[in-house]
């Protein structure tokens, strides 16, 4: 017991150290661009923290990033690594939006679970594709997950500024690319009035937190899962089929960020438009990875980033600075967490640091 | 369509994608240095993103190209530096440390634009040279001989690197690091300094593919100008089979199937414009899914050297 909360400790500390060497390095960033490092953080860390606007929005996003997350976290799992978010979020986000559409008399209790299946369906569809590639061509699944993103980014203006696009663009001849509005019976209501755009969709991402982490740790599916990523040769003297599993790993984990996409549009845009994605495929790897590739150390890590992002906006309006800033700095955060798993996991070094605080260890 | 047309459609879609090929060859062939010597780099993205910025803006508020690209050039040495510190000495996972630097070169790159330039700006651009007689030649003056200097560069750079690589004690230690770093480390060569080496030497070439992007084929910047390239240049070293002519014939088959199709397009076809921006990336899917065969990846690719590891 006392161990594992001196190693829950020990991760913490070793991602606070991470995230402050990535600010850090972003302020030489800052620096460059004549800025004090010192008020743009201010107004990225306090200021959304200090207004309900601001945690609202911080909980709006932490939705996306953590299905995206977790998808990540269960390819990290068998090692592969599922850079298609976009693309996936994209996908599960317009075949989502086009079921809304065409079930407007369905019961709520009904229409909203068809959804998100539709959205896990497709996004997981997408992602079967690069792990299908990945198992029985061995191709990269970076590269793939890169490629089918572009695709899936084309596919998805394609539909909604033409077959999927607002009849009403069209009869006022405004032609913005974007659906209808989805009926009332297919989005989830906001959760506190005034304004704010905090949706129950996230008791839905939670549920979903809980059921993949019984899934991963509970399941032989799991173990199976775990095992193929963990020592795939010992996995396949073992009899588990390593392909299958390469290839349900990464469905699951499309499935997961079609998902992100299918609540984007039925809980805070209530359309497909364009735009939908604000780069939530590529902050869910930084949470993947913040959050231990743990369904559970997700959720407090997609909070995190939650309030980064929307930090990096009120940084952008306060001072001025582009909240492009905050990608490089998830890439900074993601250079120094890979950086640090040679102290984590490495048992030599790990000893080394921790040999001292644990006991008969 | 007469003959006459028919070559001269030849004709330009082979100028075209010389030119557009060189790029492509910068990334890949330095990606190829770097995988060669048992690293992947998937930041070449992101270096590439961050060369283009940097070479843009210098040409746009210098006035000078010459000094946007050796800064370029010089900026992918740092990116190099990062890469090959994090996951050479601190033996980072090497897809997900490449992935790291492709989103710092994206953002860095997208904040400085928005910052310093923000909004479409060109320039006049690297002019392509005129080599006297040659340049005036019937039709390969045109396809040969009228390319801006970095064009010539680039296919230099092919038979240098296989020289480099296969004529050189250097190469031959870049390929031994590569395939059998604990036996090249018994026979006295430093792995890690050789792997530093490729990853720089690779990251500068990728940042002059960005360079060229923007100071030489589209003349200006925006956020998705390198749009893929750097993935497509890493797909193409898997195409090529870890050999720089392999390389030059992906590079060049993938620039003239994308001209072809470009110019279908244009001649007034009913397929909807997406599918022209979806057509390289399907090829390169296509492509990596036929170029599958493992033997030919370098034995300790994404495999960080411990000397103490006996693994």
């Amino acid at each position: 017991m006392r161990n594992n909360i001196i190693k829950i400790l020990f991760n913490i500390l070793v991602l606070s150290i991470s995230f402050i060497v990535a600010l850090l390095f972003g302020s030489i960033i800052l620096l460059i661009a004549g800025v004090n490092p010192l008020v743009a953080y201010q107004a990225m860390i306090i200021r959304p923290i200090s207004s309900v606007y601001g945690l609202s929005e911080a909980l709006v996003r932490s939705i996306p990033l953590m299905m995206v997350g977790i998808g990540i976290s269960i390819a990290f799992r068998s090692k592969m690594i599922n850079i298609g978010g976009e693309g996936q979020i994209q996908l599960g986000a317009v075949a989502a939006g086009a079921a809304a559409l065409a079930i407007p008399g369905v019961p709520k209790a009904i229409a909203i679970p068809i959804i998100i299946l539709v959205g896990f369906t497709v996004g997981g569809i997408w992602g079967g594709i690069a792990g299908w590639m990945k198992a029985k061509l061995s191709v990269n699944e970076v590269l793939s997950t890169v490629m089918l993103n572009y695709i899936a980014f084309q596919l998805y203006l394609f539909l909604i500024r033409g077959p999927l696009i607002d009849p009403s663009e069209i009869a006022w001849g405004t032609g913005v690319p974007q659906t209808a509005r989805m009926p009332d019976s297919t989005i989830f209501e906001r959760l506190i009035q005034q304004g704010q755009r905090i949706h129950s969709g996230i008791f839905i991402a939670l549920i979903i937190a809980i059921l993949v982490y019984f899934l991963l740790w509970r399941t032989t599916f799991g173990f199976r899962l775990r095992a193929v990523g963990e020592e795939p040769k010992a996995a396949n003297y073992a009899g588990i089929k390593v392909d299958k599993y390469l290839i349900l790993a990464m469905v699951l984990s499309g499935g997961m960020a079609g998902i992100a996409g299918t609540i984007e549009v039925i809980g805070v845009h209530h359309r497909v438009l364009e735009g939908l994605s604000a780069n939530y495929g590529f902050s869910g790897i930084v949470v993947a990875l913040f959050g231990r590739l743990h369904p559970i150390g997700v959720i407090p890590a997609s909070f995190f980033f939650g309030l980064l992002l929307i930090g990096a906006e009120m940084m952008q309006r306060a001072v001025n600075i582009p909240s492009a800033l905050v990608i490089s700095i998830q890439g900074l955060v993601i250079l120094a967490v890979v950086s640090s798993n040679l102290l984590l996991e490495n048992p030599k070094y790990r000893k080394k640091f921790l040999g001292f605080l644990m006991q008969n260890n | 369509m007469a003959i006459n047309e028919i070559l001269n459609l030849i004709l330009r879609i082979l100028t075209v994608a010389i030119a557009v090929s060189a790029p492509y060859l910068f990334a890949a062939i330095g990606e190829m240095f770097s995988q060669k010597s048992g690293v992947l780099n998937l930041g070449v993205e992101g270096i590439m993103m961050l060369g283009a910025f940097v070479a843009f803006y210098f040409a746009w508020a210098y006035e000078s190209i010459l000094l946007g690209i050796i800064l370029a050039v010089f900026v992918g040495a740092l990116m190099g530096l990062l890469m090959s510190f994090v996951s050479v000495t601190l033996k980072a996972k090497q897809g997900i440390s490449g992935i790291g630097l492709y989103m710092f070169g994206w953002g860095v790159a997208g904040t400085l634009f928005r910052l310093f330039i923000g909004g479409v700006e060109d320039i006049a651009g690297l002019p392509n040279l005129h080599l006297g007689f040659l340049s005036e030649l019937p039709i390969l003056g045109k396809l040969l001989f009228s390319h801006n200097i970095l064009v010539y560069l680039a296919f230099l750079l092919v038979p240098i690197s296989w020289y480099v690589l296969y004529k050189t004690s250097w190469g031959l230690k870049v390929r031994a690091v590569g395939s059998t770093p604990r036996a090249a480390d018994t026979m006295g060569t430093n792995v890690n300094k050789i792997r530093y080496q490729c990853v720089i030497l690779g990251s500068m070439l990728a940042a002059l593919g960005g360079a060229y992007l923007s100071v030489a084929q589209a003349n200006m910047f925006a956020n998705d100008l390198v749009a893929g390239r750097g993935f497509i240049a890493v797909a193409l070293v898997y195409f090529g089979r870890w050999k720089p002519f392999g390389i030059l014939k992906g590079a060049m088959l993938f620039s003239i199937a994308n001209g072809f199709q470009r110019w279908y397009q244009i001649s007034g076809s009913t397929f909807p414009y997406e599918v022209t921006v979806i057509f390289p990336y399907l090829l390169i899917i296509i492509v990596l899914a036929l170029s599958h065969e493992k033997f030919a990846e370098p034995t300790a690719l994404t495999v960080p050297y411990d000397r103490e590891f006996k693994g």
